[in-house]
């Protein structure tokens, strides 16, 4: 694709073979955003940038990236060409509760996956973005995060951390008048491969194109920090609102 | 509980979807039966087995050559998908059935035919290659040239040699979204079969014929032939907008589709057509007039409905075709509208329906009445040398496929040698002696 001026220039979109990843790819692709599928498994992120290329006539590369290696993230964000325009961080790992809470090398993977490597990377994309001006990073977080259960508390926390990170950053580049955005999602359930051998309520449970939508409308908007779908917003108000007697007893 | 889109008849199946080949190998390596499954448009039981392989997932588009109009995609993506990524485009599918919501893998493995039959041949005249996965995990490309065999047995094969994994499929160029439709009432059989004769240059063609007409208005139907619209013809229309589906919330009573309900429908389709018109349809109305409605396979109720498709051979057809409108009319199982196409020579497969000759589709509720029926109907096809199609079939007998299907030795003989245990069976495989 040629550079113009109406190109918005290109997203790199960490976890490219994520479902959610994948639908705000679509969206962005709809708007004319060029795409970096960055991710493990080549093959299959080749199989998506084919799919995006073909279907809305962006360019659409990929990229070998592993969030547990950080030592090579700044290697990786010095090799991207173009240089992004913005980055949306779909990474996430939910592993297996049951295994991590009697494995601690298992309970390390998840925040390693979900805080460490996230951090590590959205690190060498804020730097970039603050000596260039602008940007917008995407955080997608969790609503586990926002208070720790019985169920899943090392994904929780890892989440909870990884919103405190977005959080900070944001303030950061606020109080430096810089035009970069820092947008926090916190998704409830969303059908993905994630969750397809759980079983989540089906009125509580979106489509990974609607939580693309929600996050293409923050990036329109002005919130900072959005809830997909909206109805989470008030639940985690509710479950974030109940005084800790009462909720270490609930099994939510 | 799962279906065919007859919902007759139903079983218990686990539906698989698969989002790599690895994750396609794994499902192969069990002992149950499988069979592909693409979006369930076949009526009966051809998508049927404890197993379904879902390509809900396998639906990437993997290329498109925009000077030739190859577009290569996994055999999941839809025709629905086709039109929308490439009809802005210029480009539309070479063939298609009577619904936008089927698969490229489900179109293959029925090879379909389109309302251009009798100029452009059936689905797979237009397929320049599929890859397929075989029972043993291994993968196979196929074409006219390459693996010839395996190619002829797998298009129109229902799935029985293998998983069509992708599918190379030329696309048509068009000028427009916009088909010039010709529409014509006629008040008899003969007359519309004479019709069809002298339309026989048209692009696409099909009737509409009124089921419950007897005697001297047996065969009462609307003709409609159309061509692609060229970009002069369409000043200012544009791109015709997908149109927003109704739905049937859920099955419907089974007194909705009585005797005296059809029978006003019908007198008032027949009268509304234009004795005869032609104007600017887009290609939804003119291709897809029943994909406007979601699920109006519920209106048949719970017990749900089967389709009875045959072909003709032409000379026989001229006898053959009366004498079934008249024993359907006779009998009275509801049949009220019967879908009519003059169709051209055999295509590639073994177990192809199309063949030269009159196709005549028919729907019923599926009760102990349509099947004994559809029992004489069976004779009355084979004493005229025609044969029924297996995507609609829920029902016909062994000697009835076996008699209408000559080359079947040549499919069973490949059949054998890439699947000889059996790993693909549907319902009706086990009810044909497919294996
Ligand atoms: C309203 C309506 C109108 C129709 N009009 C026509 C018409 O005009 N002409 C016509 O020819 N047909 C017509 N049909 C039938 C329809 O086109 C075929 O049944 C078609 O095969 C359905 O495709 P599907 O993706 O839904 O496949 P399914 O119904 O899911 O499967 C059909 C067959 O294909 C096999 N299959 C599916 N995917 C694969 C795969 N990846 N690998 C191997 N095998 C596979 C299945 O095992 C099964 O045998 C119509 C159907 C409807 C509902
Ligand atoms: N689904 C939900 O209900 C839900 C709810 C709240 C939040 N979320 C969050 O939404 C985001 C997207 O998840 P999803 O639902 O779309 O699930 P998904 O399809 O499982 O996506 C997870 C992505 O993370 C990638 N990943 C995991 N470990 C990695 C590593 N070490 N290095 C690089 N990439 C790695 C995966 O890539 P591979 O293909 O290489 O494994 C995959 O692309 C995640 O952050 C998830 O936590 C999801």
């Amino acid at each position: 694709m040629t550079a113009s001026s109406t190109d918005p220039g290109h997203v790199l979109i960490l976890g490219g073979t994520s479902e959610i990843a994948l639908a705000i790819a679509a969206a962005l692709a709809r708007r004319g955003y060029g795409l970096i599928l960055a991710g493990r498994d080549a093959d299959a992120l080749q199989r998506e940038a084919a799919d995006l290329e073909i279907r809305h006539g962006v360019s659409v590369t990929t990229a070998s990236f592993d969030a547990l290696e950080p030592a090579t993230h700044p290697a990786f964000w010095q090799s991207l060409n173009p240089a992004p325009a913005g980055v949306v961080c779909a990474v996430g790992l939910l592993g297996d509760h049951g295994v991590a809470r009697t494995d601690f090398n298992h309970a390390r993977q998840l925040l390693d996956t979900n805080l460490v490597g996230c951090i590590s990377v959205l690190d060498q994309a804020a730097l970039a973005f603050e000596q260039r001006g602008e940007g917008f990073i995407i955080g997608i977080s969790s609503v586990a995060g926002d208070r720790g259960r019985a169920s899943n508390y090392y994904y929780g926390a890892a989440k909870a951390g990884f919103t405190a990170y977005l959080s900070g950053l944001r303030n950061h580049f606020a109080s430096n008048a810089s035009r970069v955005r820092v947008i926090t999602v916190k998704p409830g359930f969303v059908a993905t491969r994630m969750t397809a051998d759980h079983d989540t309520p089906a009125l509580l449970t979106a489509q990974p194109e609607q939580t693309a939508r929600d996050i293409l409308r923050a990036l329109d908007g002005r919130r900072d920090v959005i809830y997909s779908r909206w109805y989470w917003r008030w639940i985690m108000l509710i479950i974030r609102l109940l005084p800790e007697p009462v909720f270490k007893r609930t099994r939510l | 509980m799962i279906s065919g889109w007859g919902n007759y008849p139903r079983t218990g199946a686990r539906l698989s979807a698969f989002c790599s080949l690895a994750e396609l190998r794994t499902l192969l390596a069990g002992d149950t039966p499988l069979i592909g499954r693409g979006l369930g448009r076949s009526y009966g039981d051809s998508a049927l087995a404890p197993t379904l392989l879902s390509t809900a997932c396998w639906n990437r588009l993997r290329s498109f050559d925009a000077d030739s109009g190859l577009l290569v995609g996994e055999a999941g993506v839809s025709l629905d998908d086709i039109i929308r990524v490439f009809m802005p485009r210029g480009w539309f599918p070479p063939v298609t059935p009577g619904t936008r919501f089927v698969t490229l893998g489900g179109a293959l493995a029925s090879d379909v035919h389109g309302k251009n039959h009798h100029c452009d041949g059936a689905f797979s005249a237009h397929v320049a290659w599929c890859r397929l996965m075989l029972a043993d995990g291994s993968i196979v490309r196929c074409s006219a040239q390459e693996n010839p065999e395996l190619f002829r047995a797998t298009v129109g094969g229902m799935g029985l040699t293998g998983i069509i994994l992708e599918v190379a499929l030329r696309l048509r160029r068009i000028e427009s979204a916009w088909i010039r439709q010709h529409t014509r009432r006629l008040p008899d059989l003969s007359s519309v079969m004479q019709a069809f004769e002298e339309a026989n240059d048209a692009s696409y063609s099909v009737a509409w014929i009124d089921c419950l007409q007897q005697g001297g208005s047996l065969g009462r139907s609307v003709l409609m032939t159309g061509e692609h619209a060229p970009a002069t013809a369409i000043a200012g229309l544009g791109q015709p907008r997908a149109p927003r589906a109704l739905g049937v919330p859920c099955n419907l009573p089974g007194w909705t589709l009585n005797g005296l309900s059809v029978r006003a429908f019908n007198a008032l389709y027949y009268r509304r057509a234009p004795r005869e018109r032609t104007e600017l349809a887009d290609i939804y109305r003119f291709f897809y007039p029943l994909d406007a409605i979601h699920h109006w396979n519920r209106i048949y109720g719970r017990r749900g409905f089967v389709q009875y498709q045959l072909v003709l051979p032409p000379e026989q057809g001229r006898a053959g075709l009366p004498a079934i409108l008249e024993a359907v009319a006779a009998a009275g199982q509801g049949c009220f509208l019967a879908v009519l196409k003059r169709m051209g020579p055999a295509g590639a497969g073994y177990l192809g329906f199309p063949r030269e000759g009159w196709t005549l589709a028919m729907d019923f509720p599926a009760r102990p009445g349509t099947f004994r029926l559809l029992d004489r109907l069976d004779r009355m096809v084979l004493e005229c040398g025609g044969r029924l199609y297996l995507t609609k079939d829920a029902r016909m007998p062994r000697e009835v496929f076996e008699a209408g299907y000559p080359e079947l030795d040549k499919f069973l003989a490949v059949k054998r040698e890439v699947d000889p245990h059996n790993r693909f069976a549907s319902l009706q495989s086990q009810r044909l002696g497919l294996t």
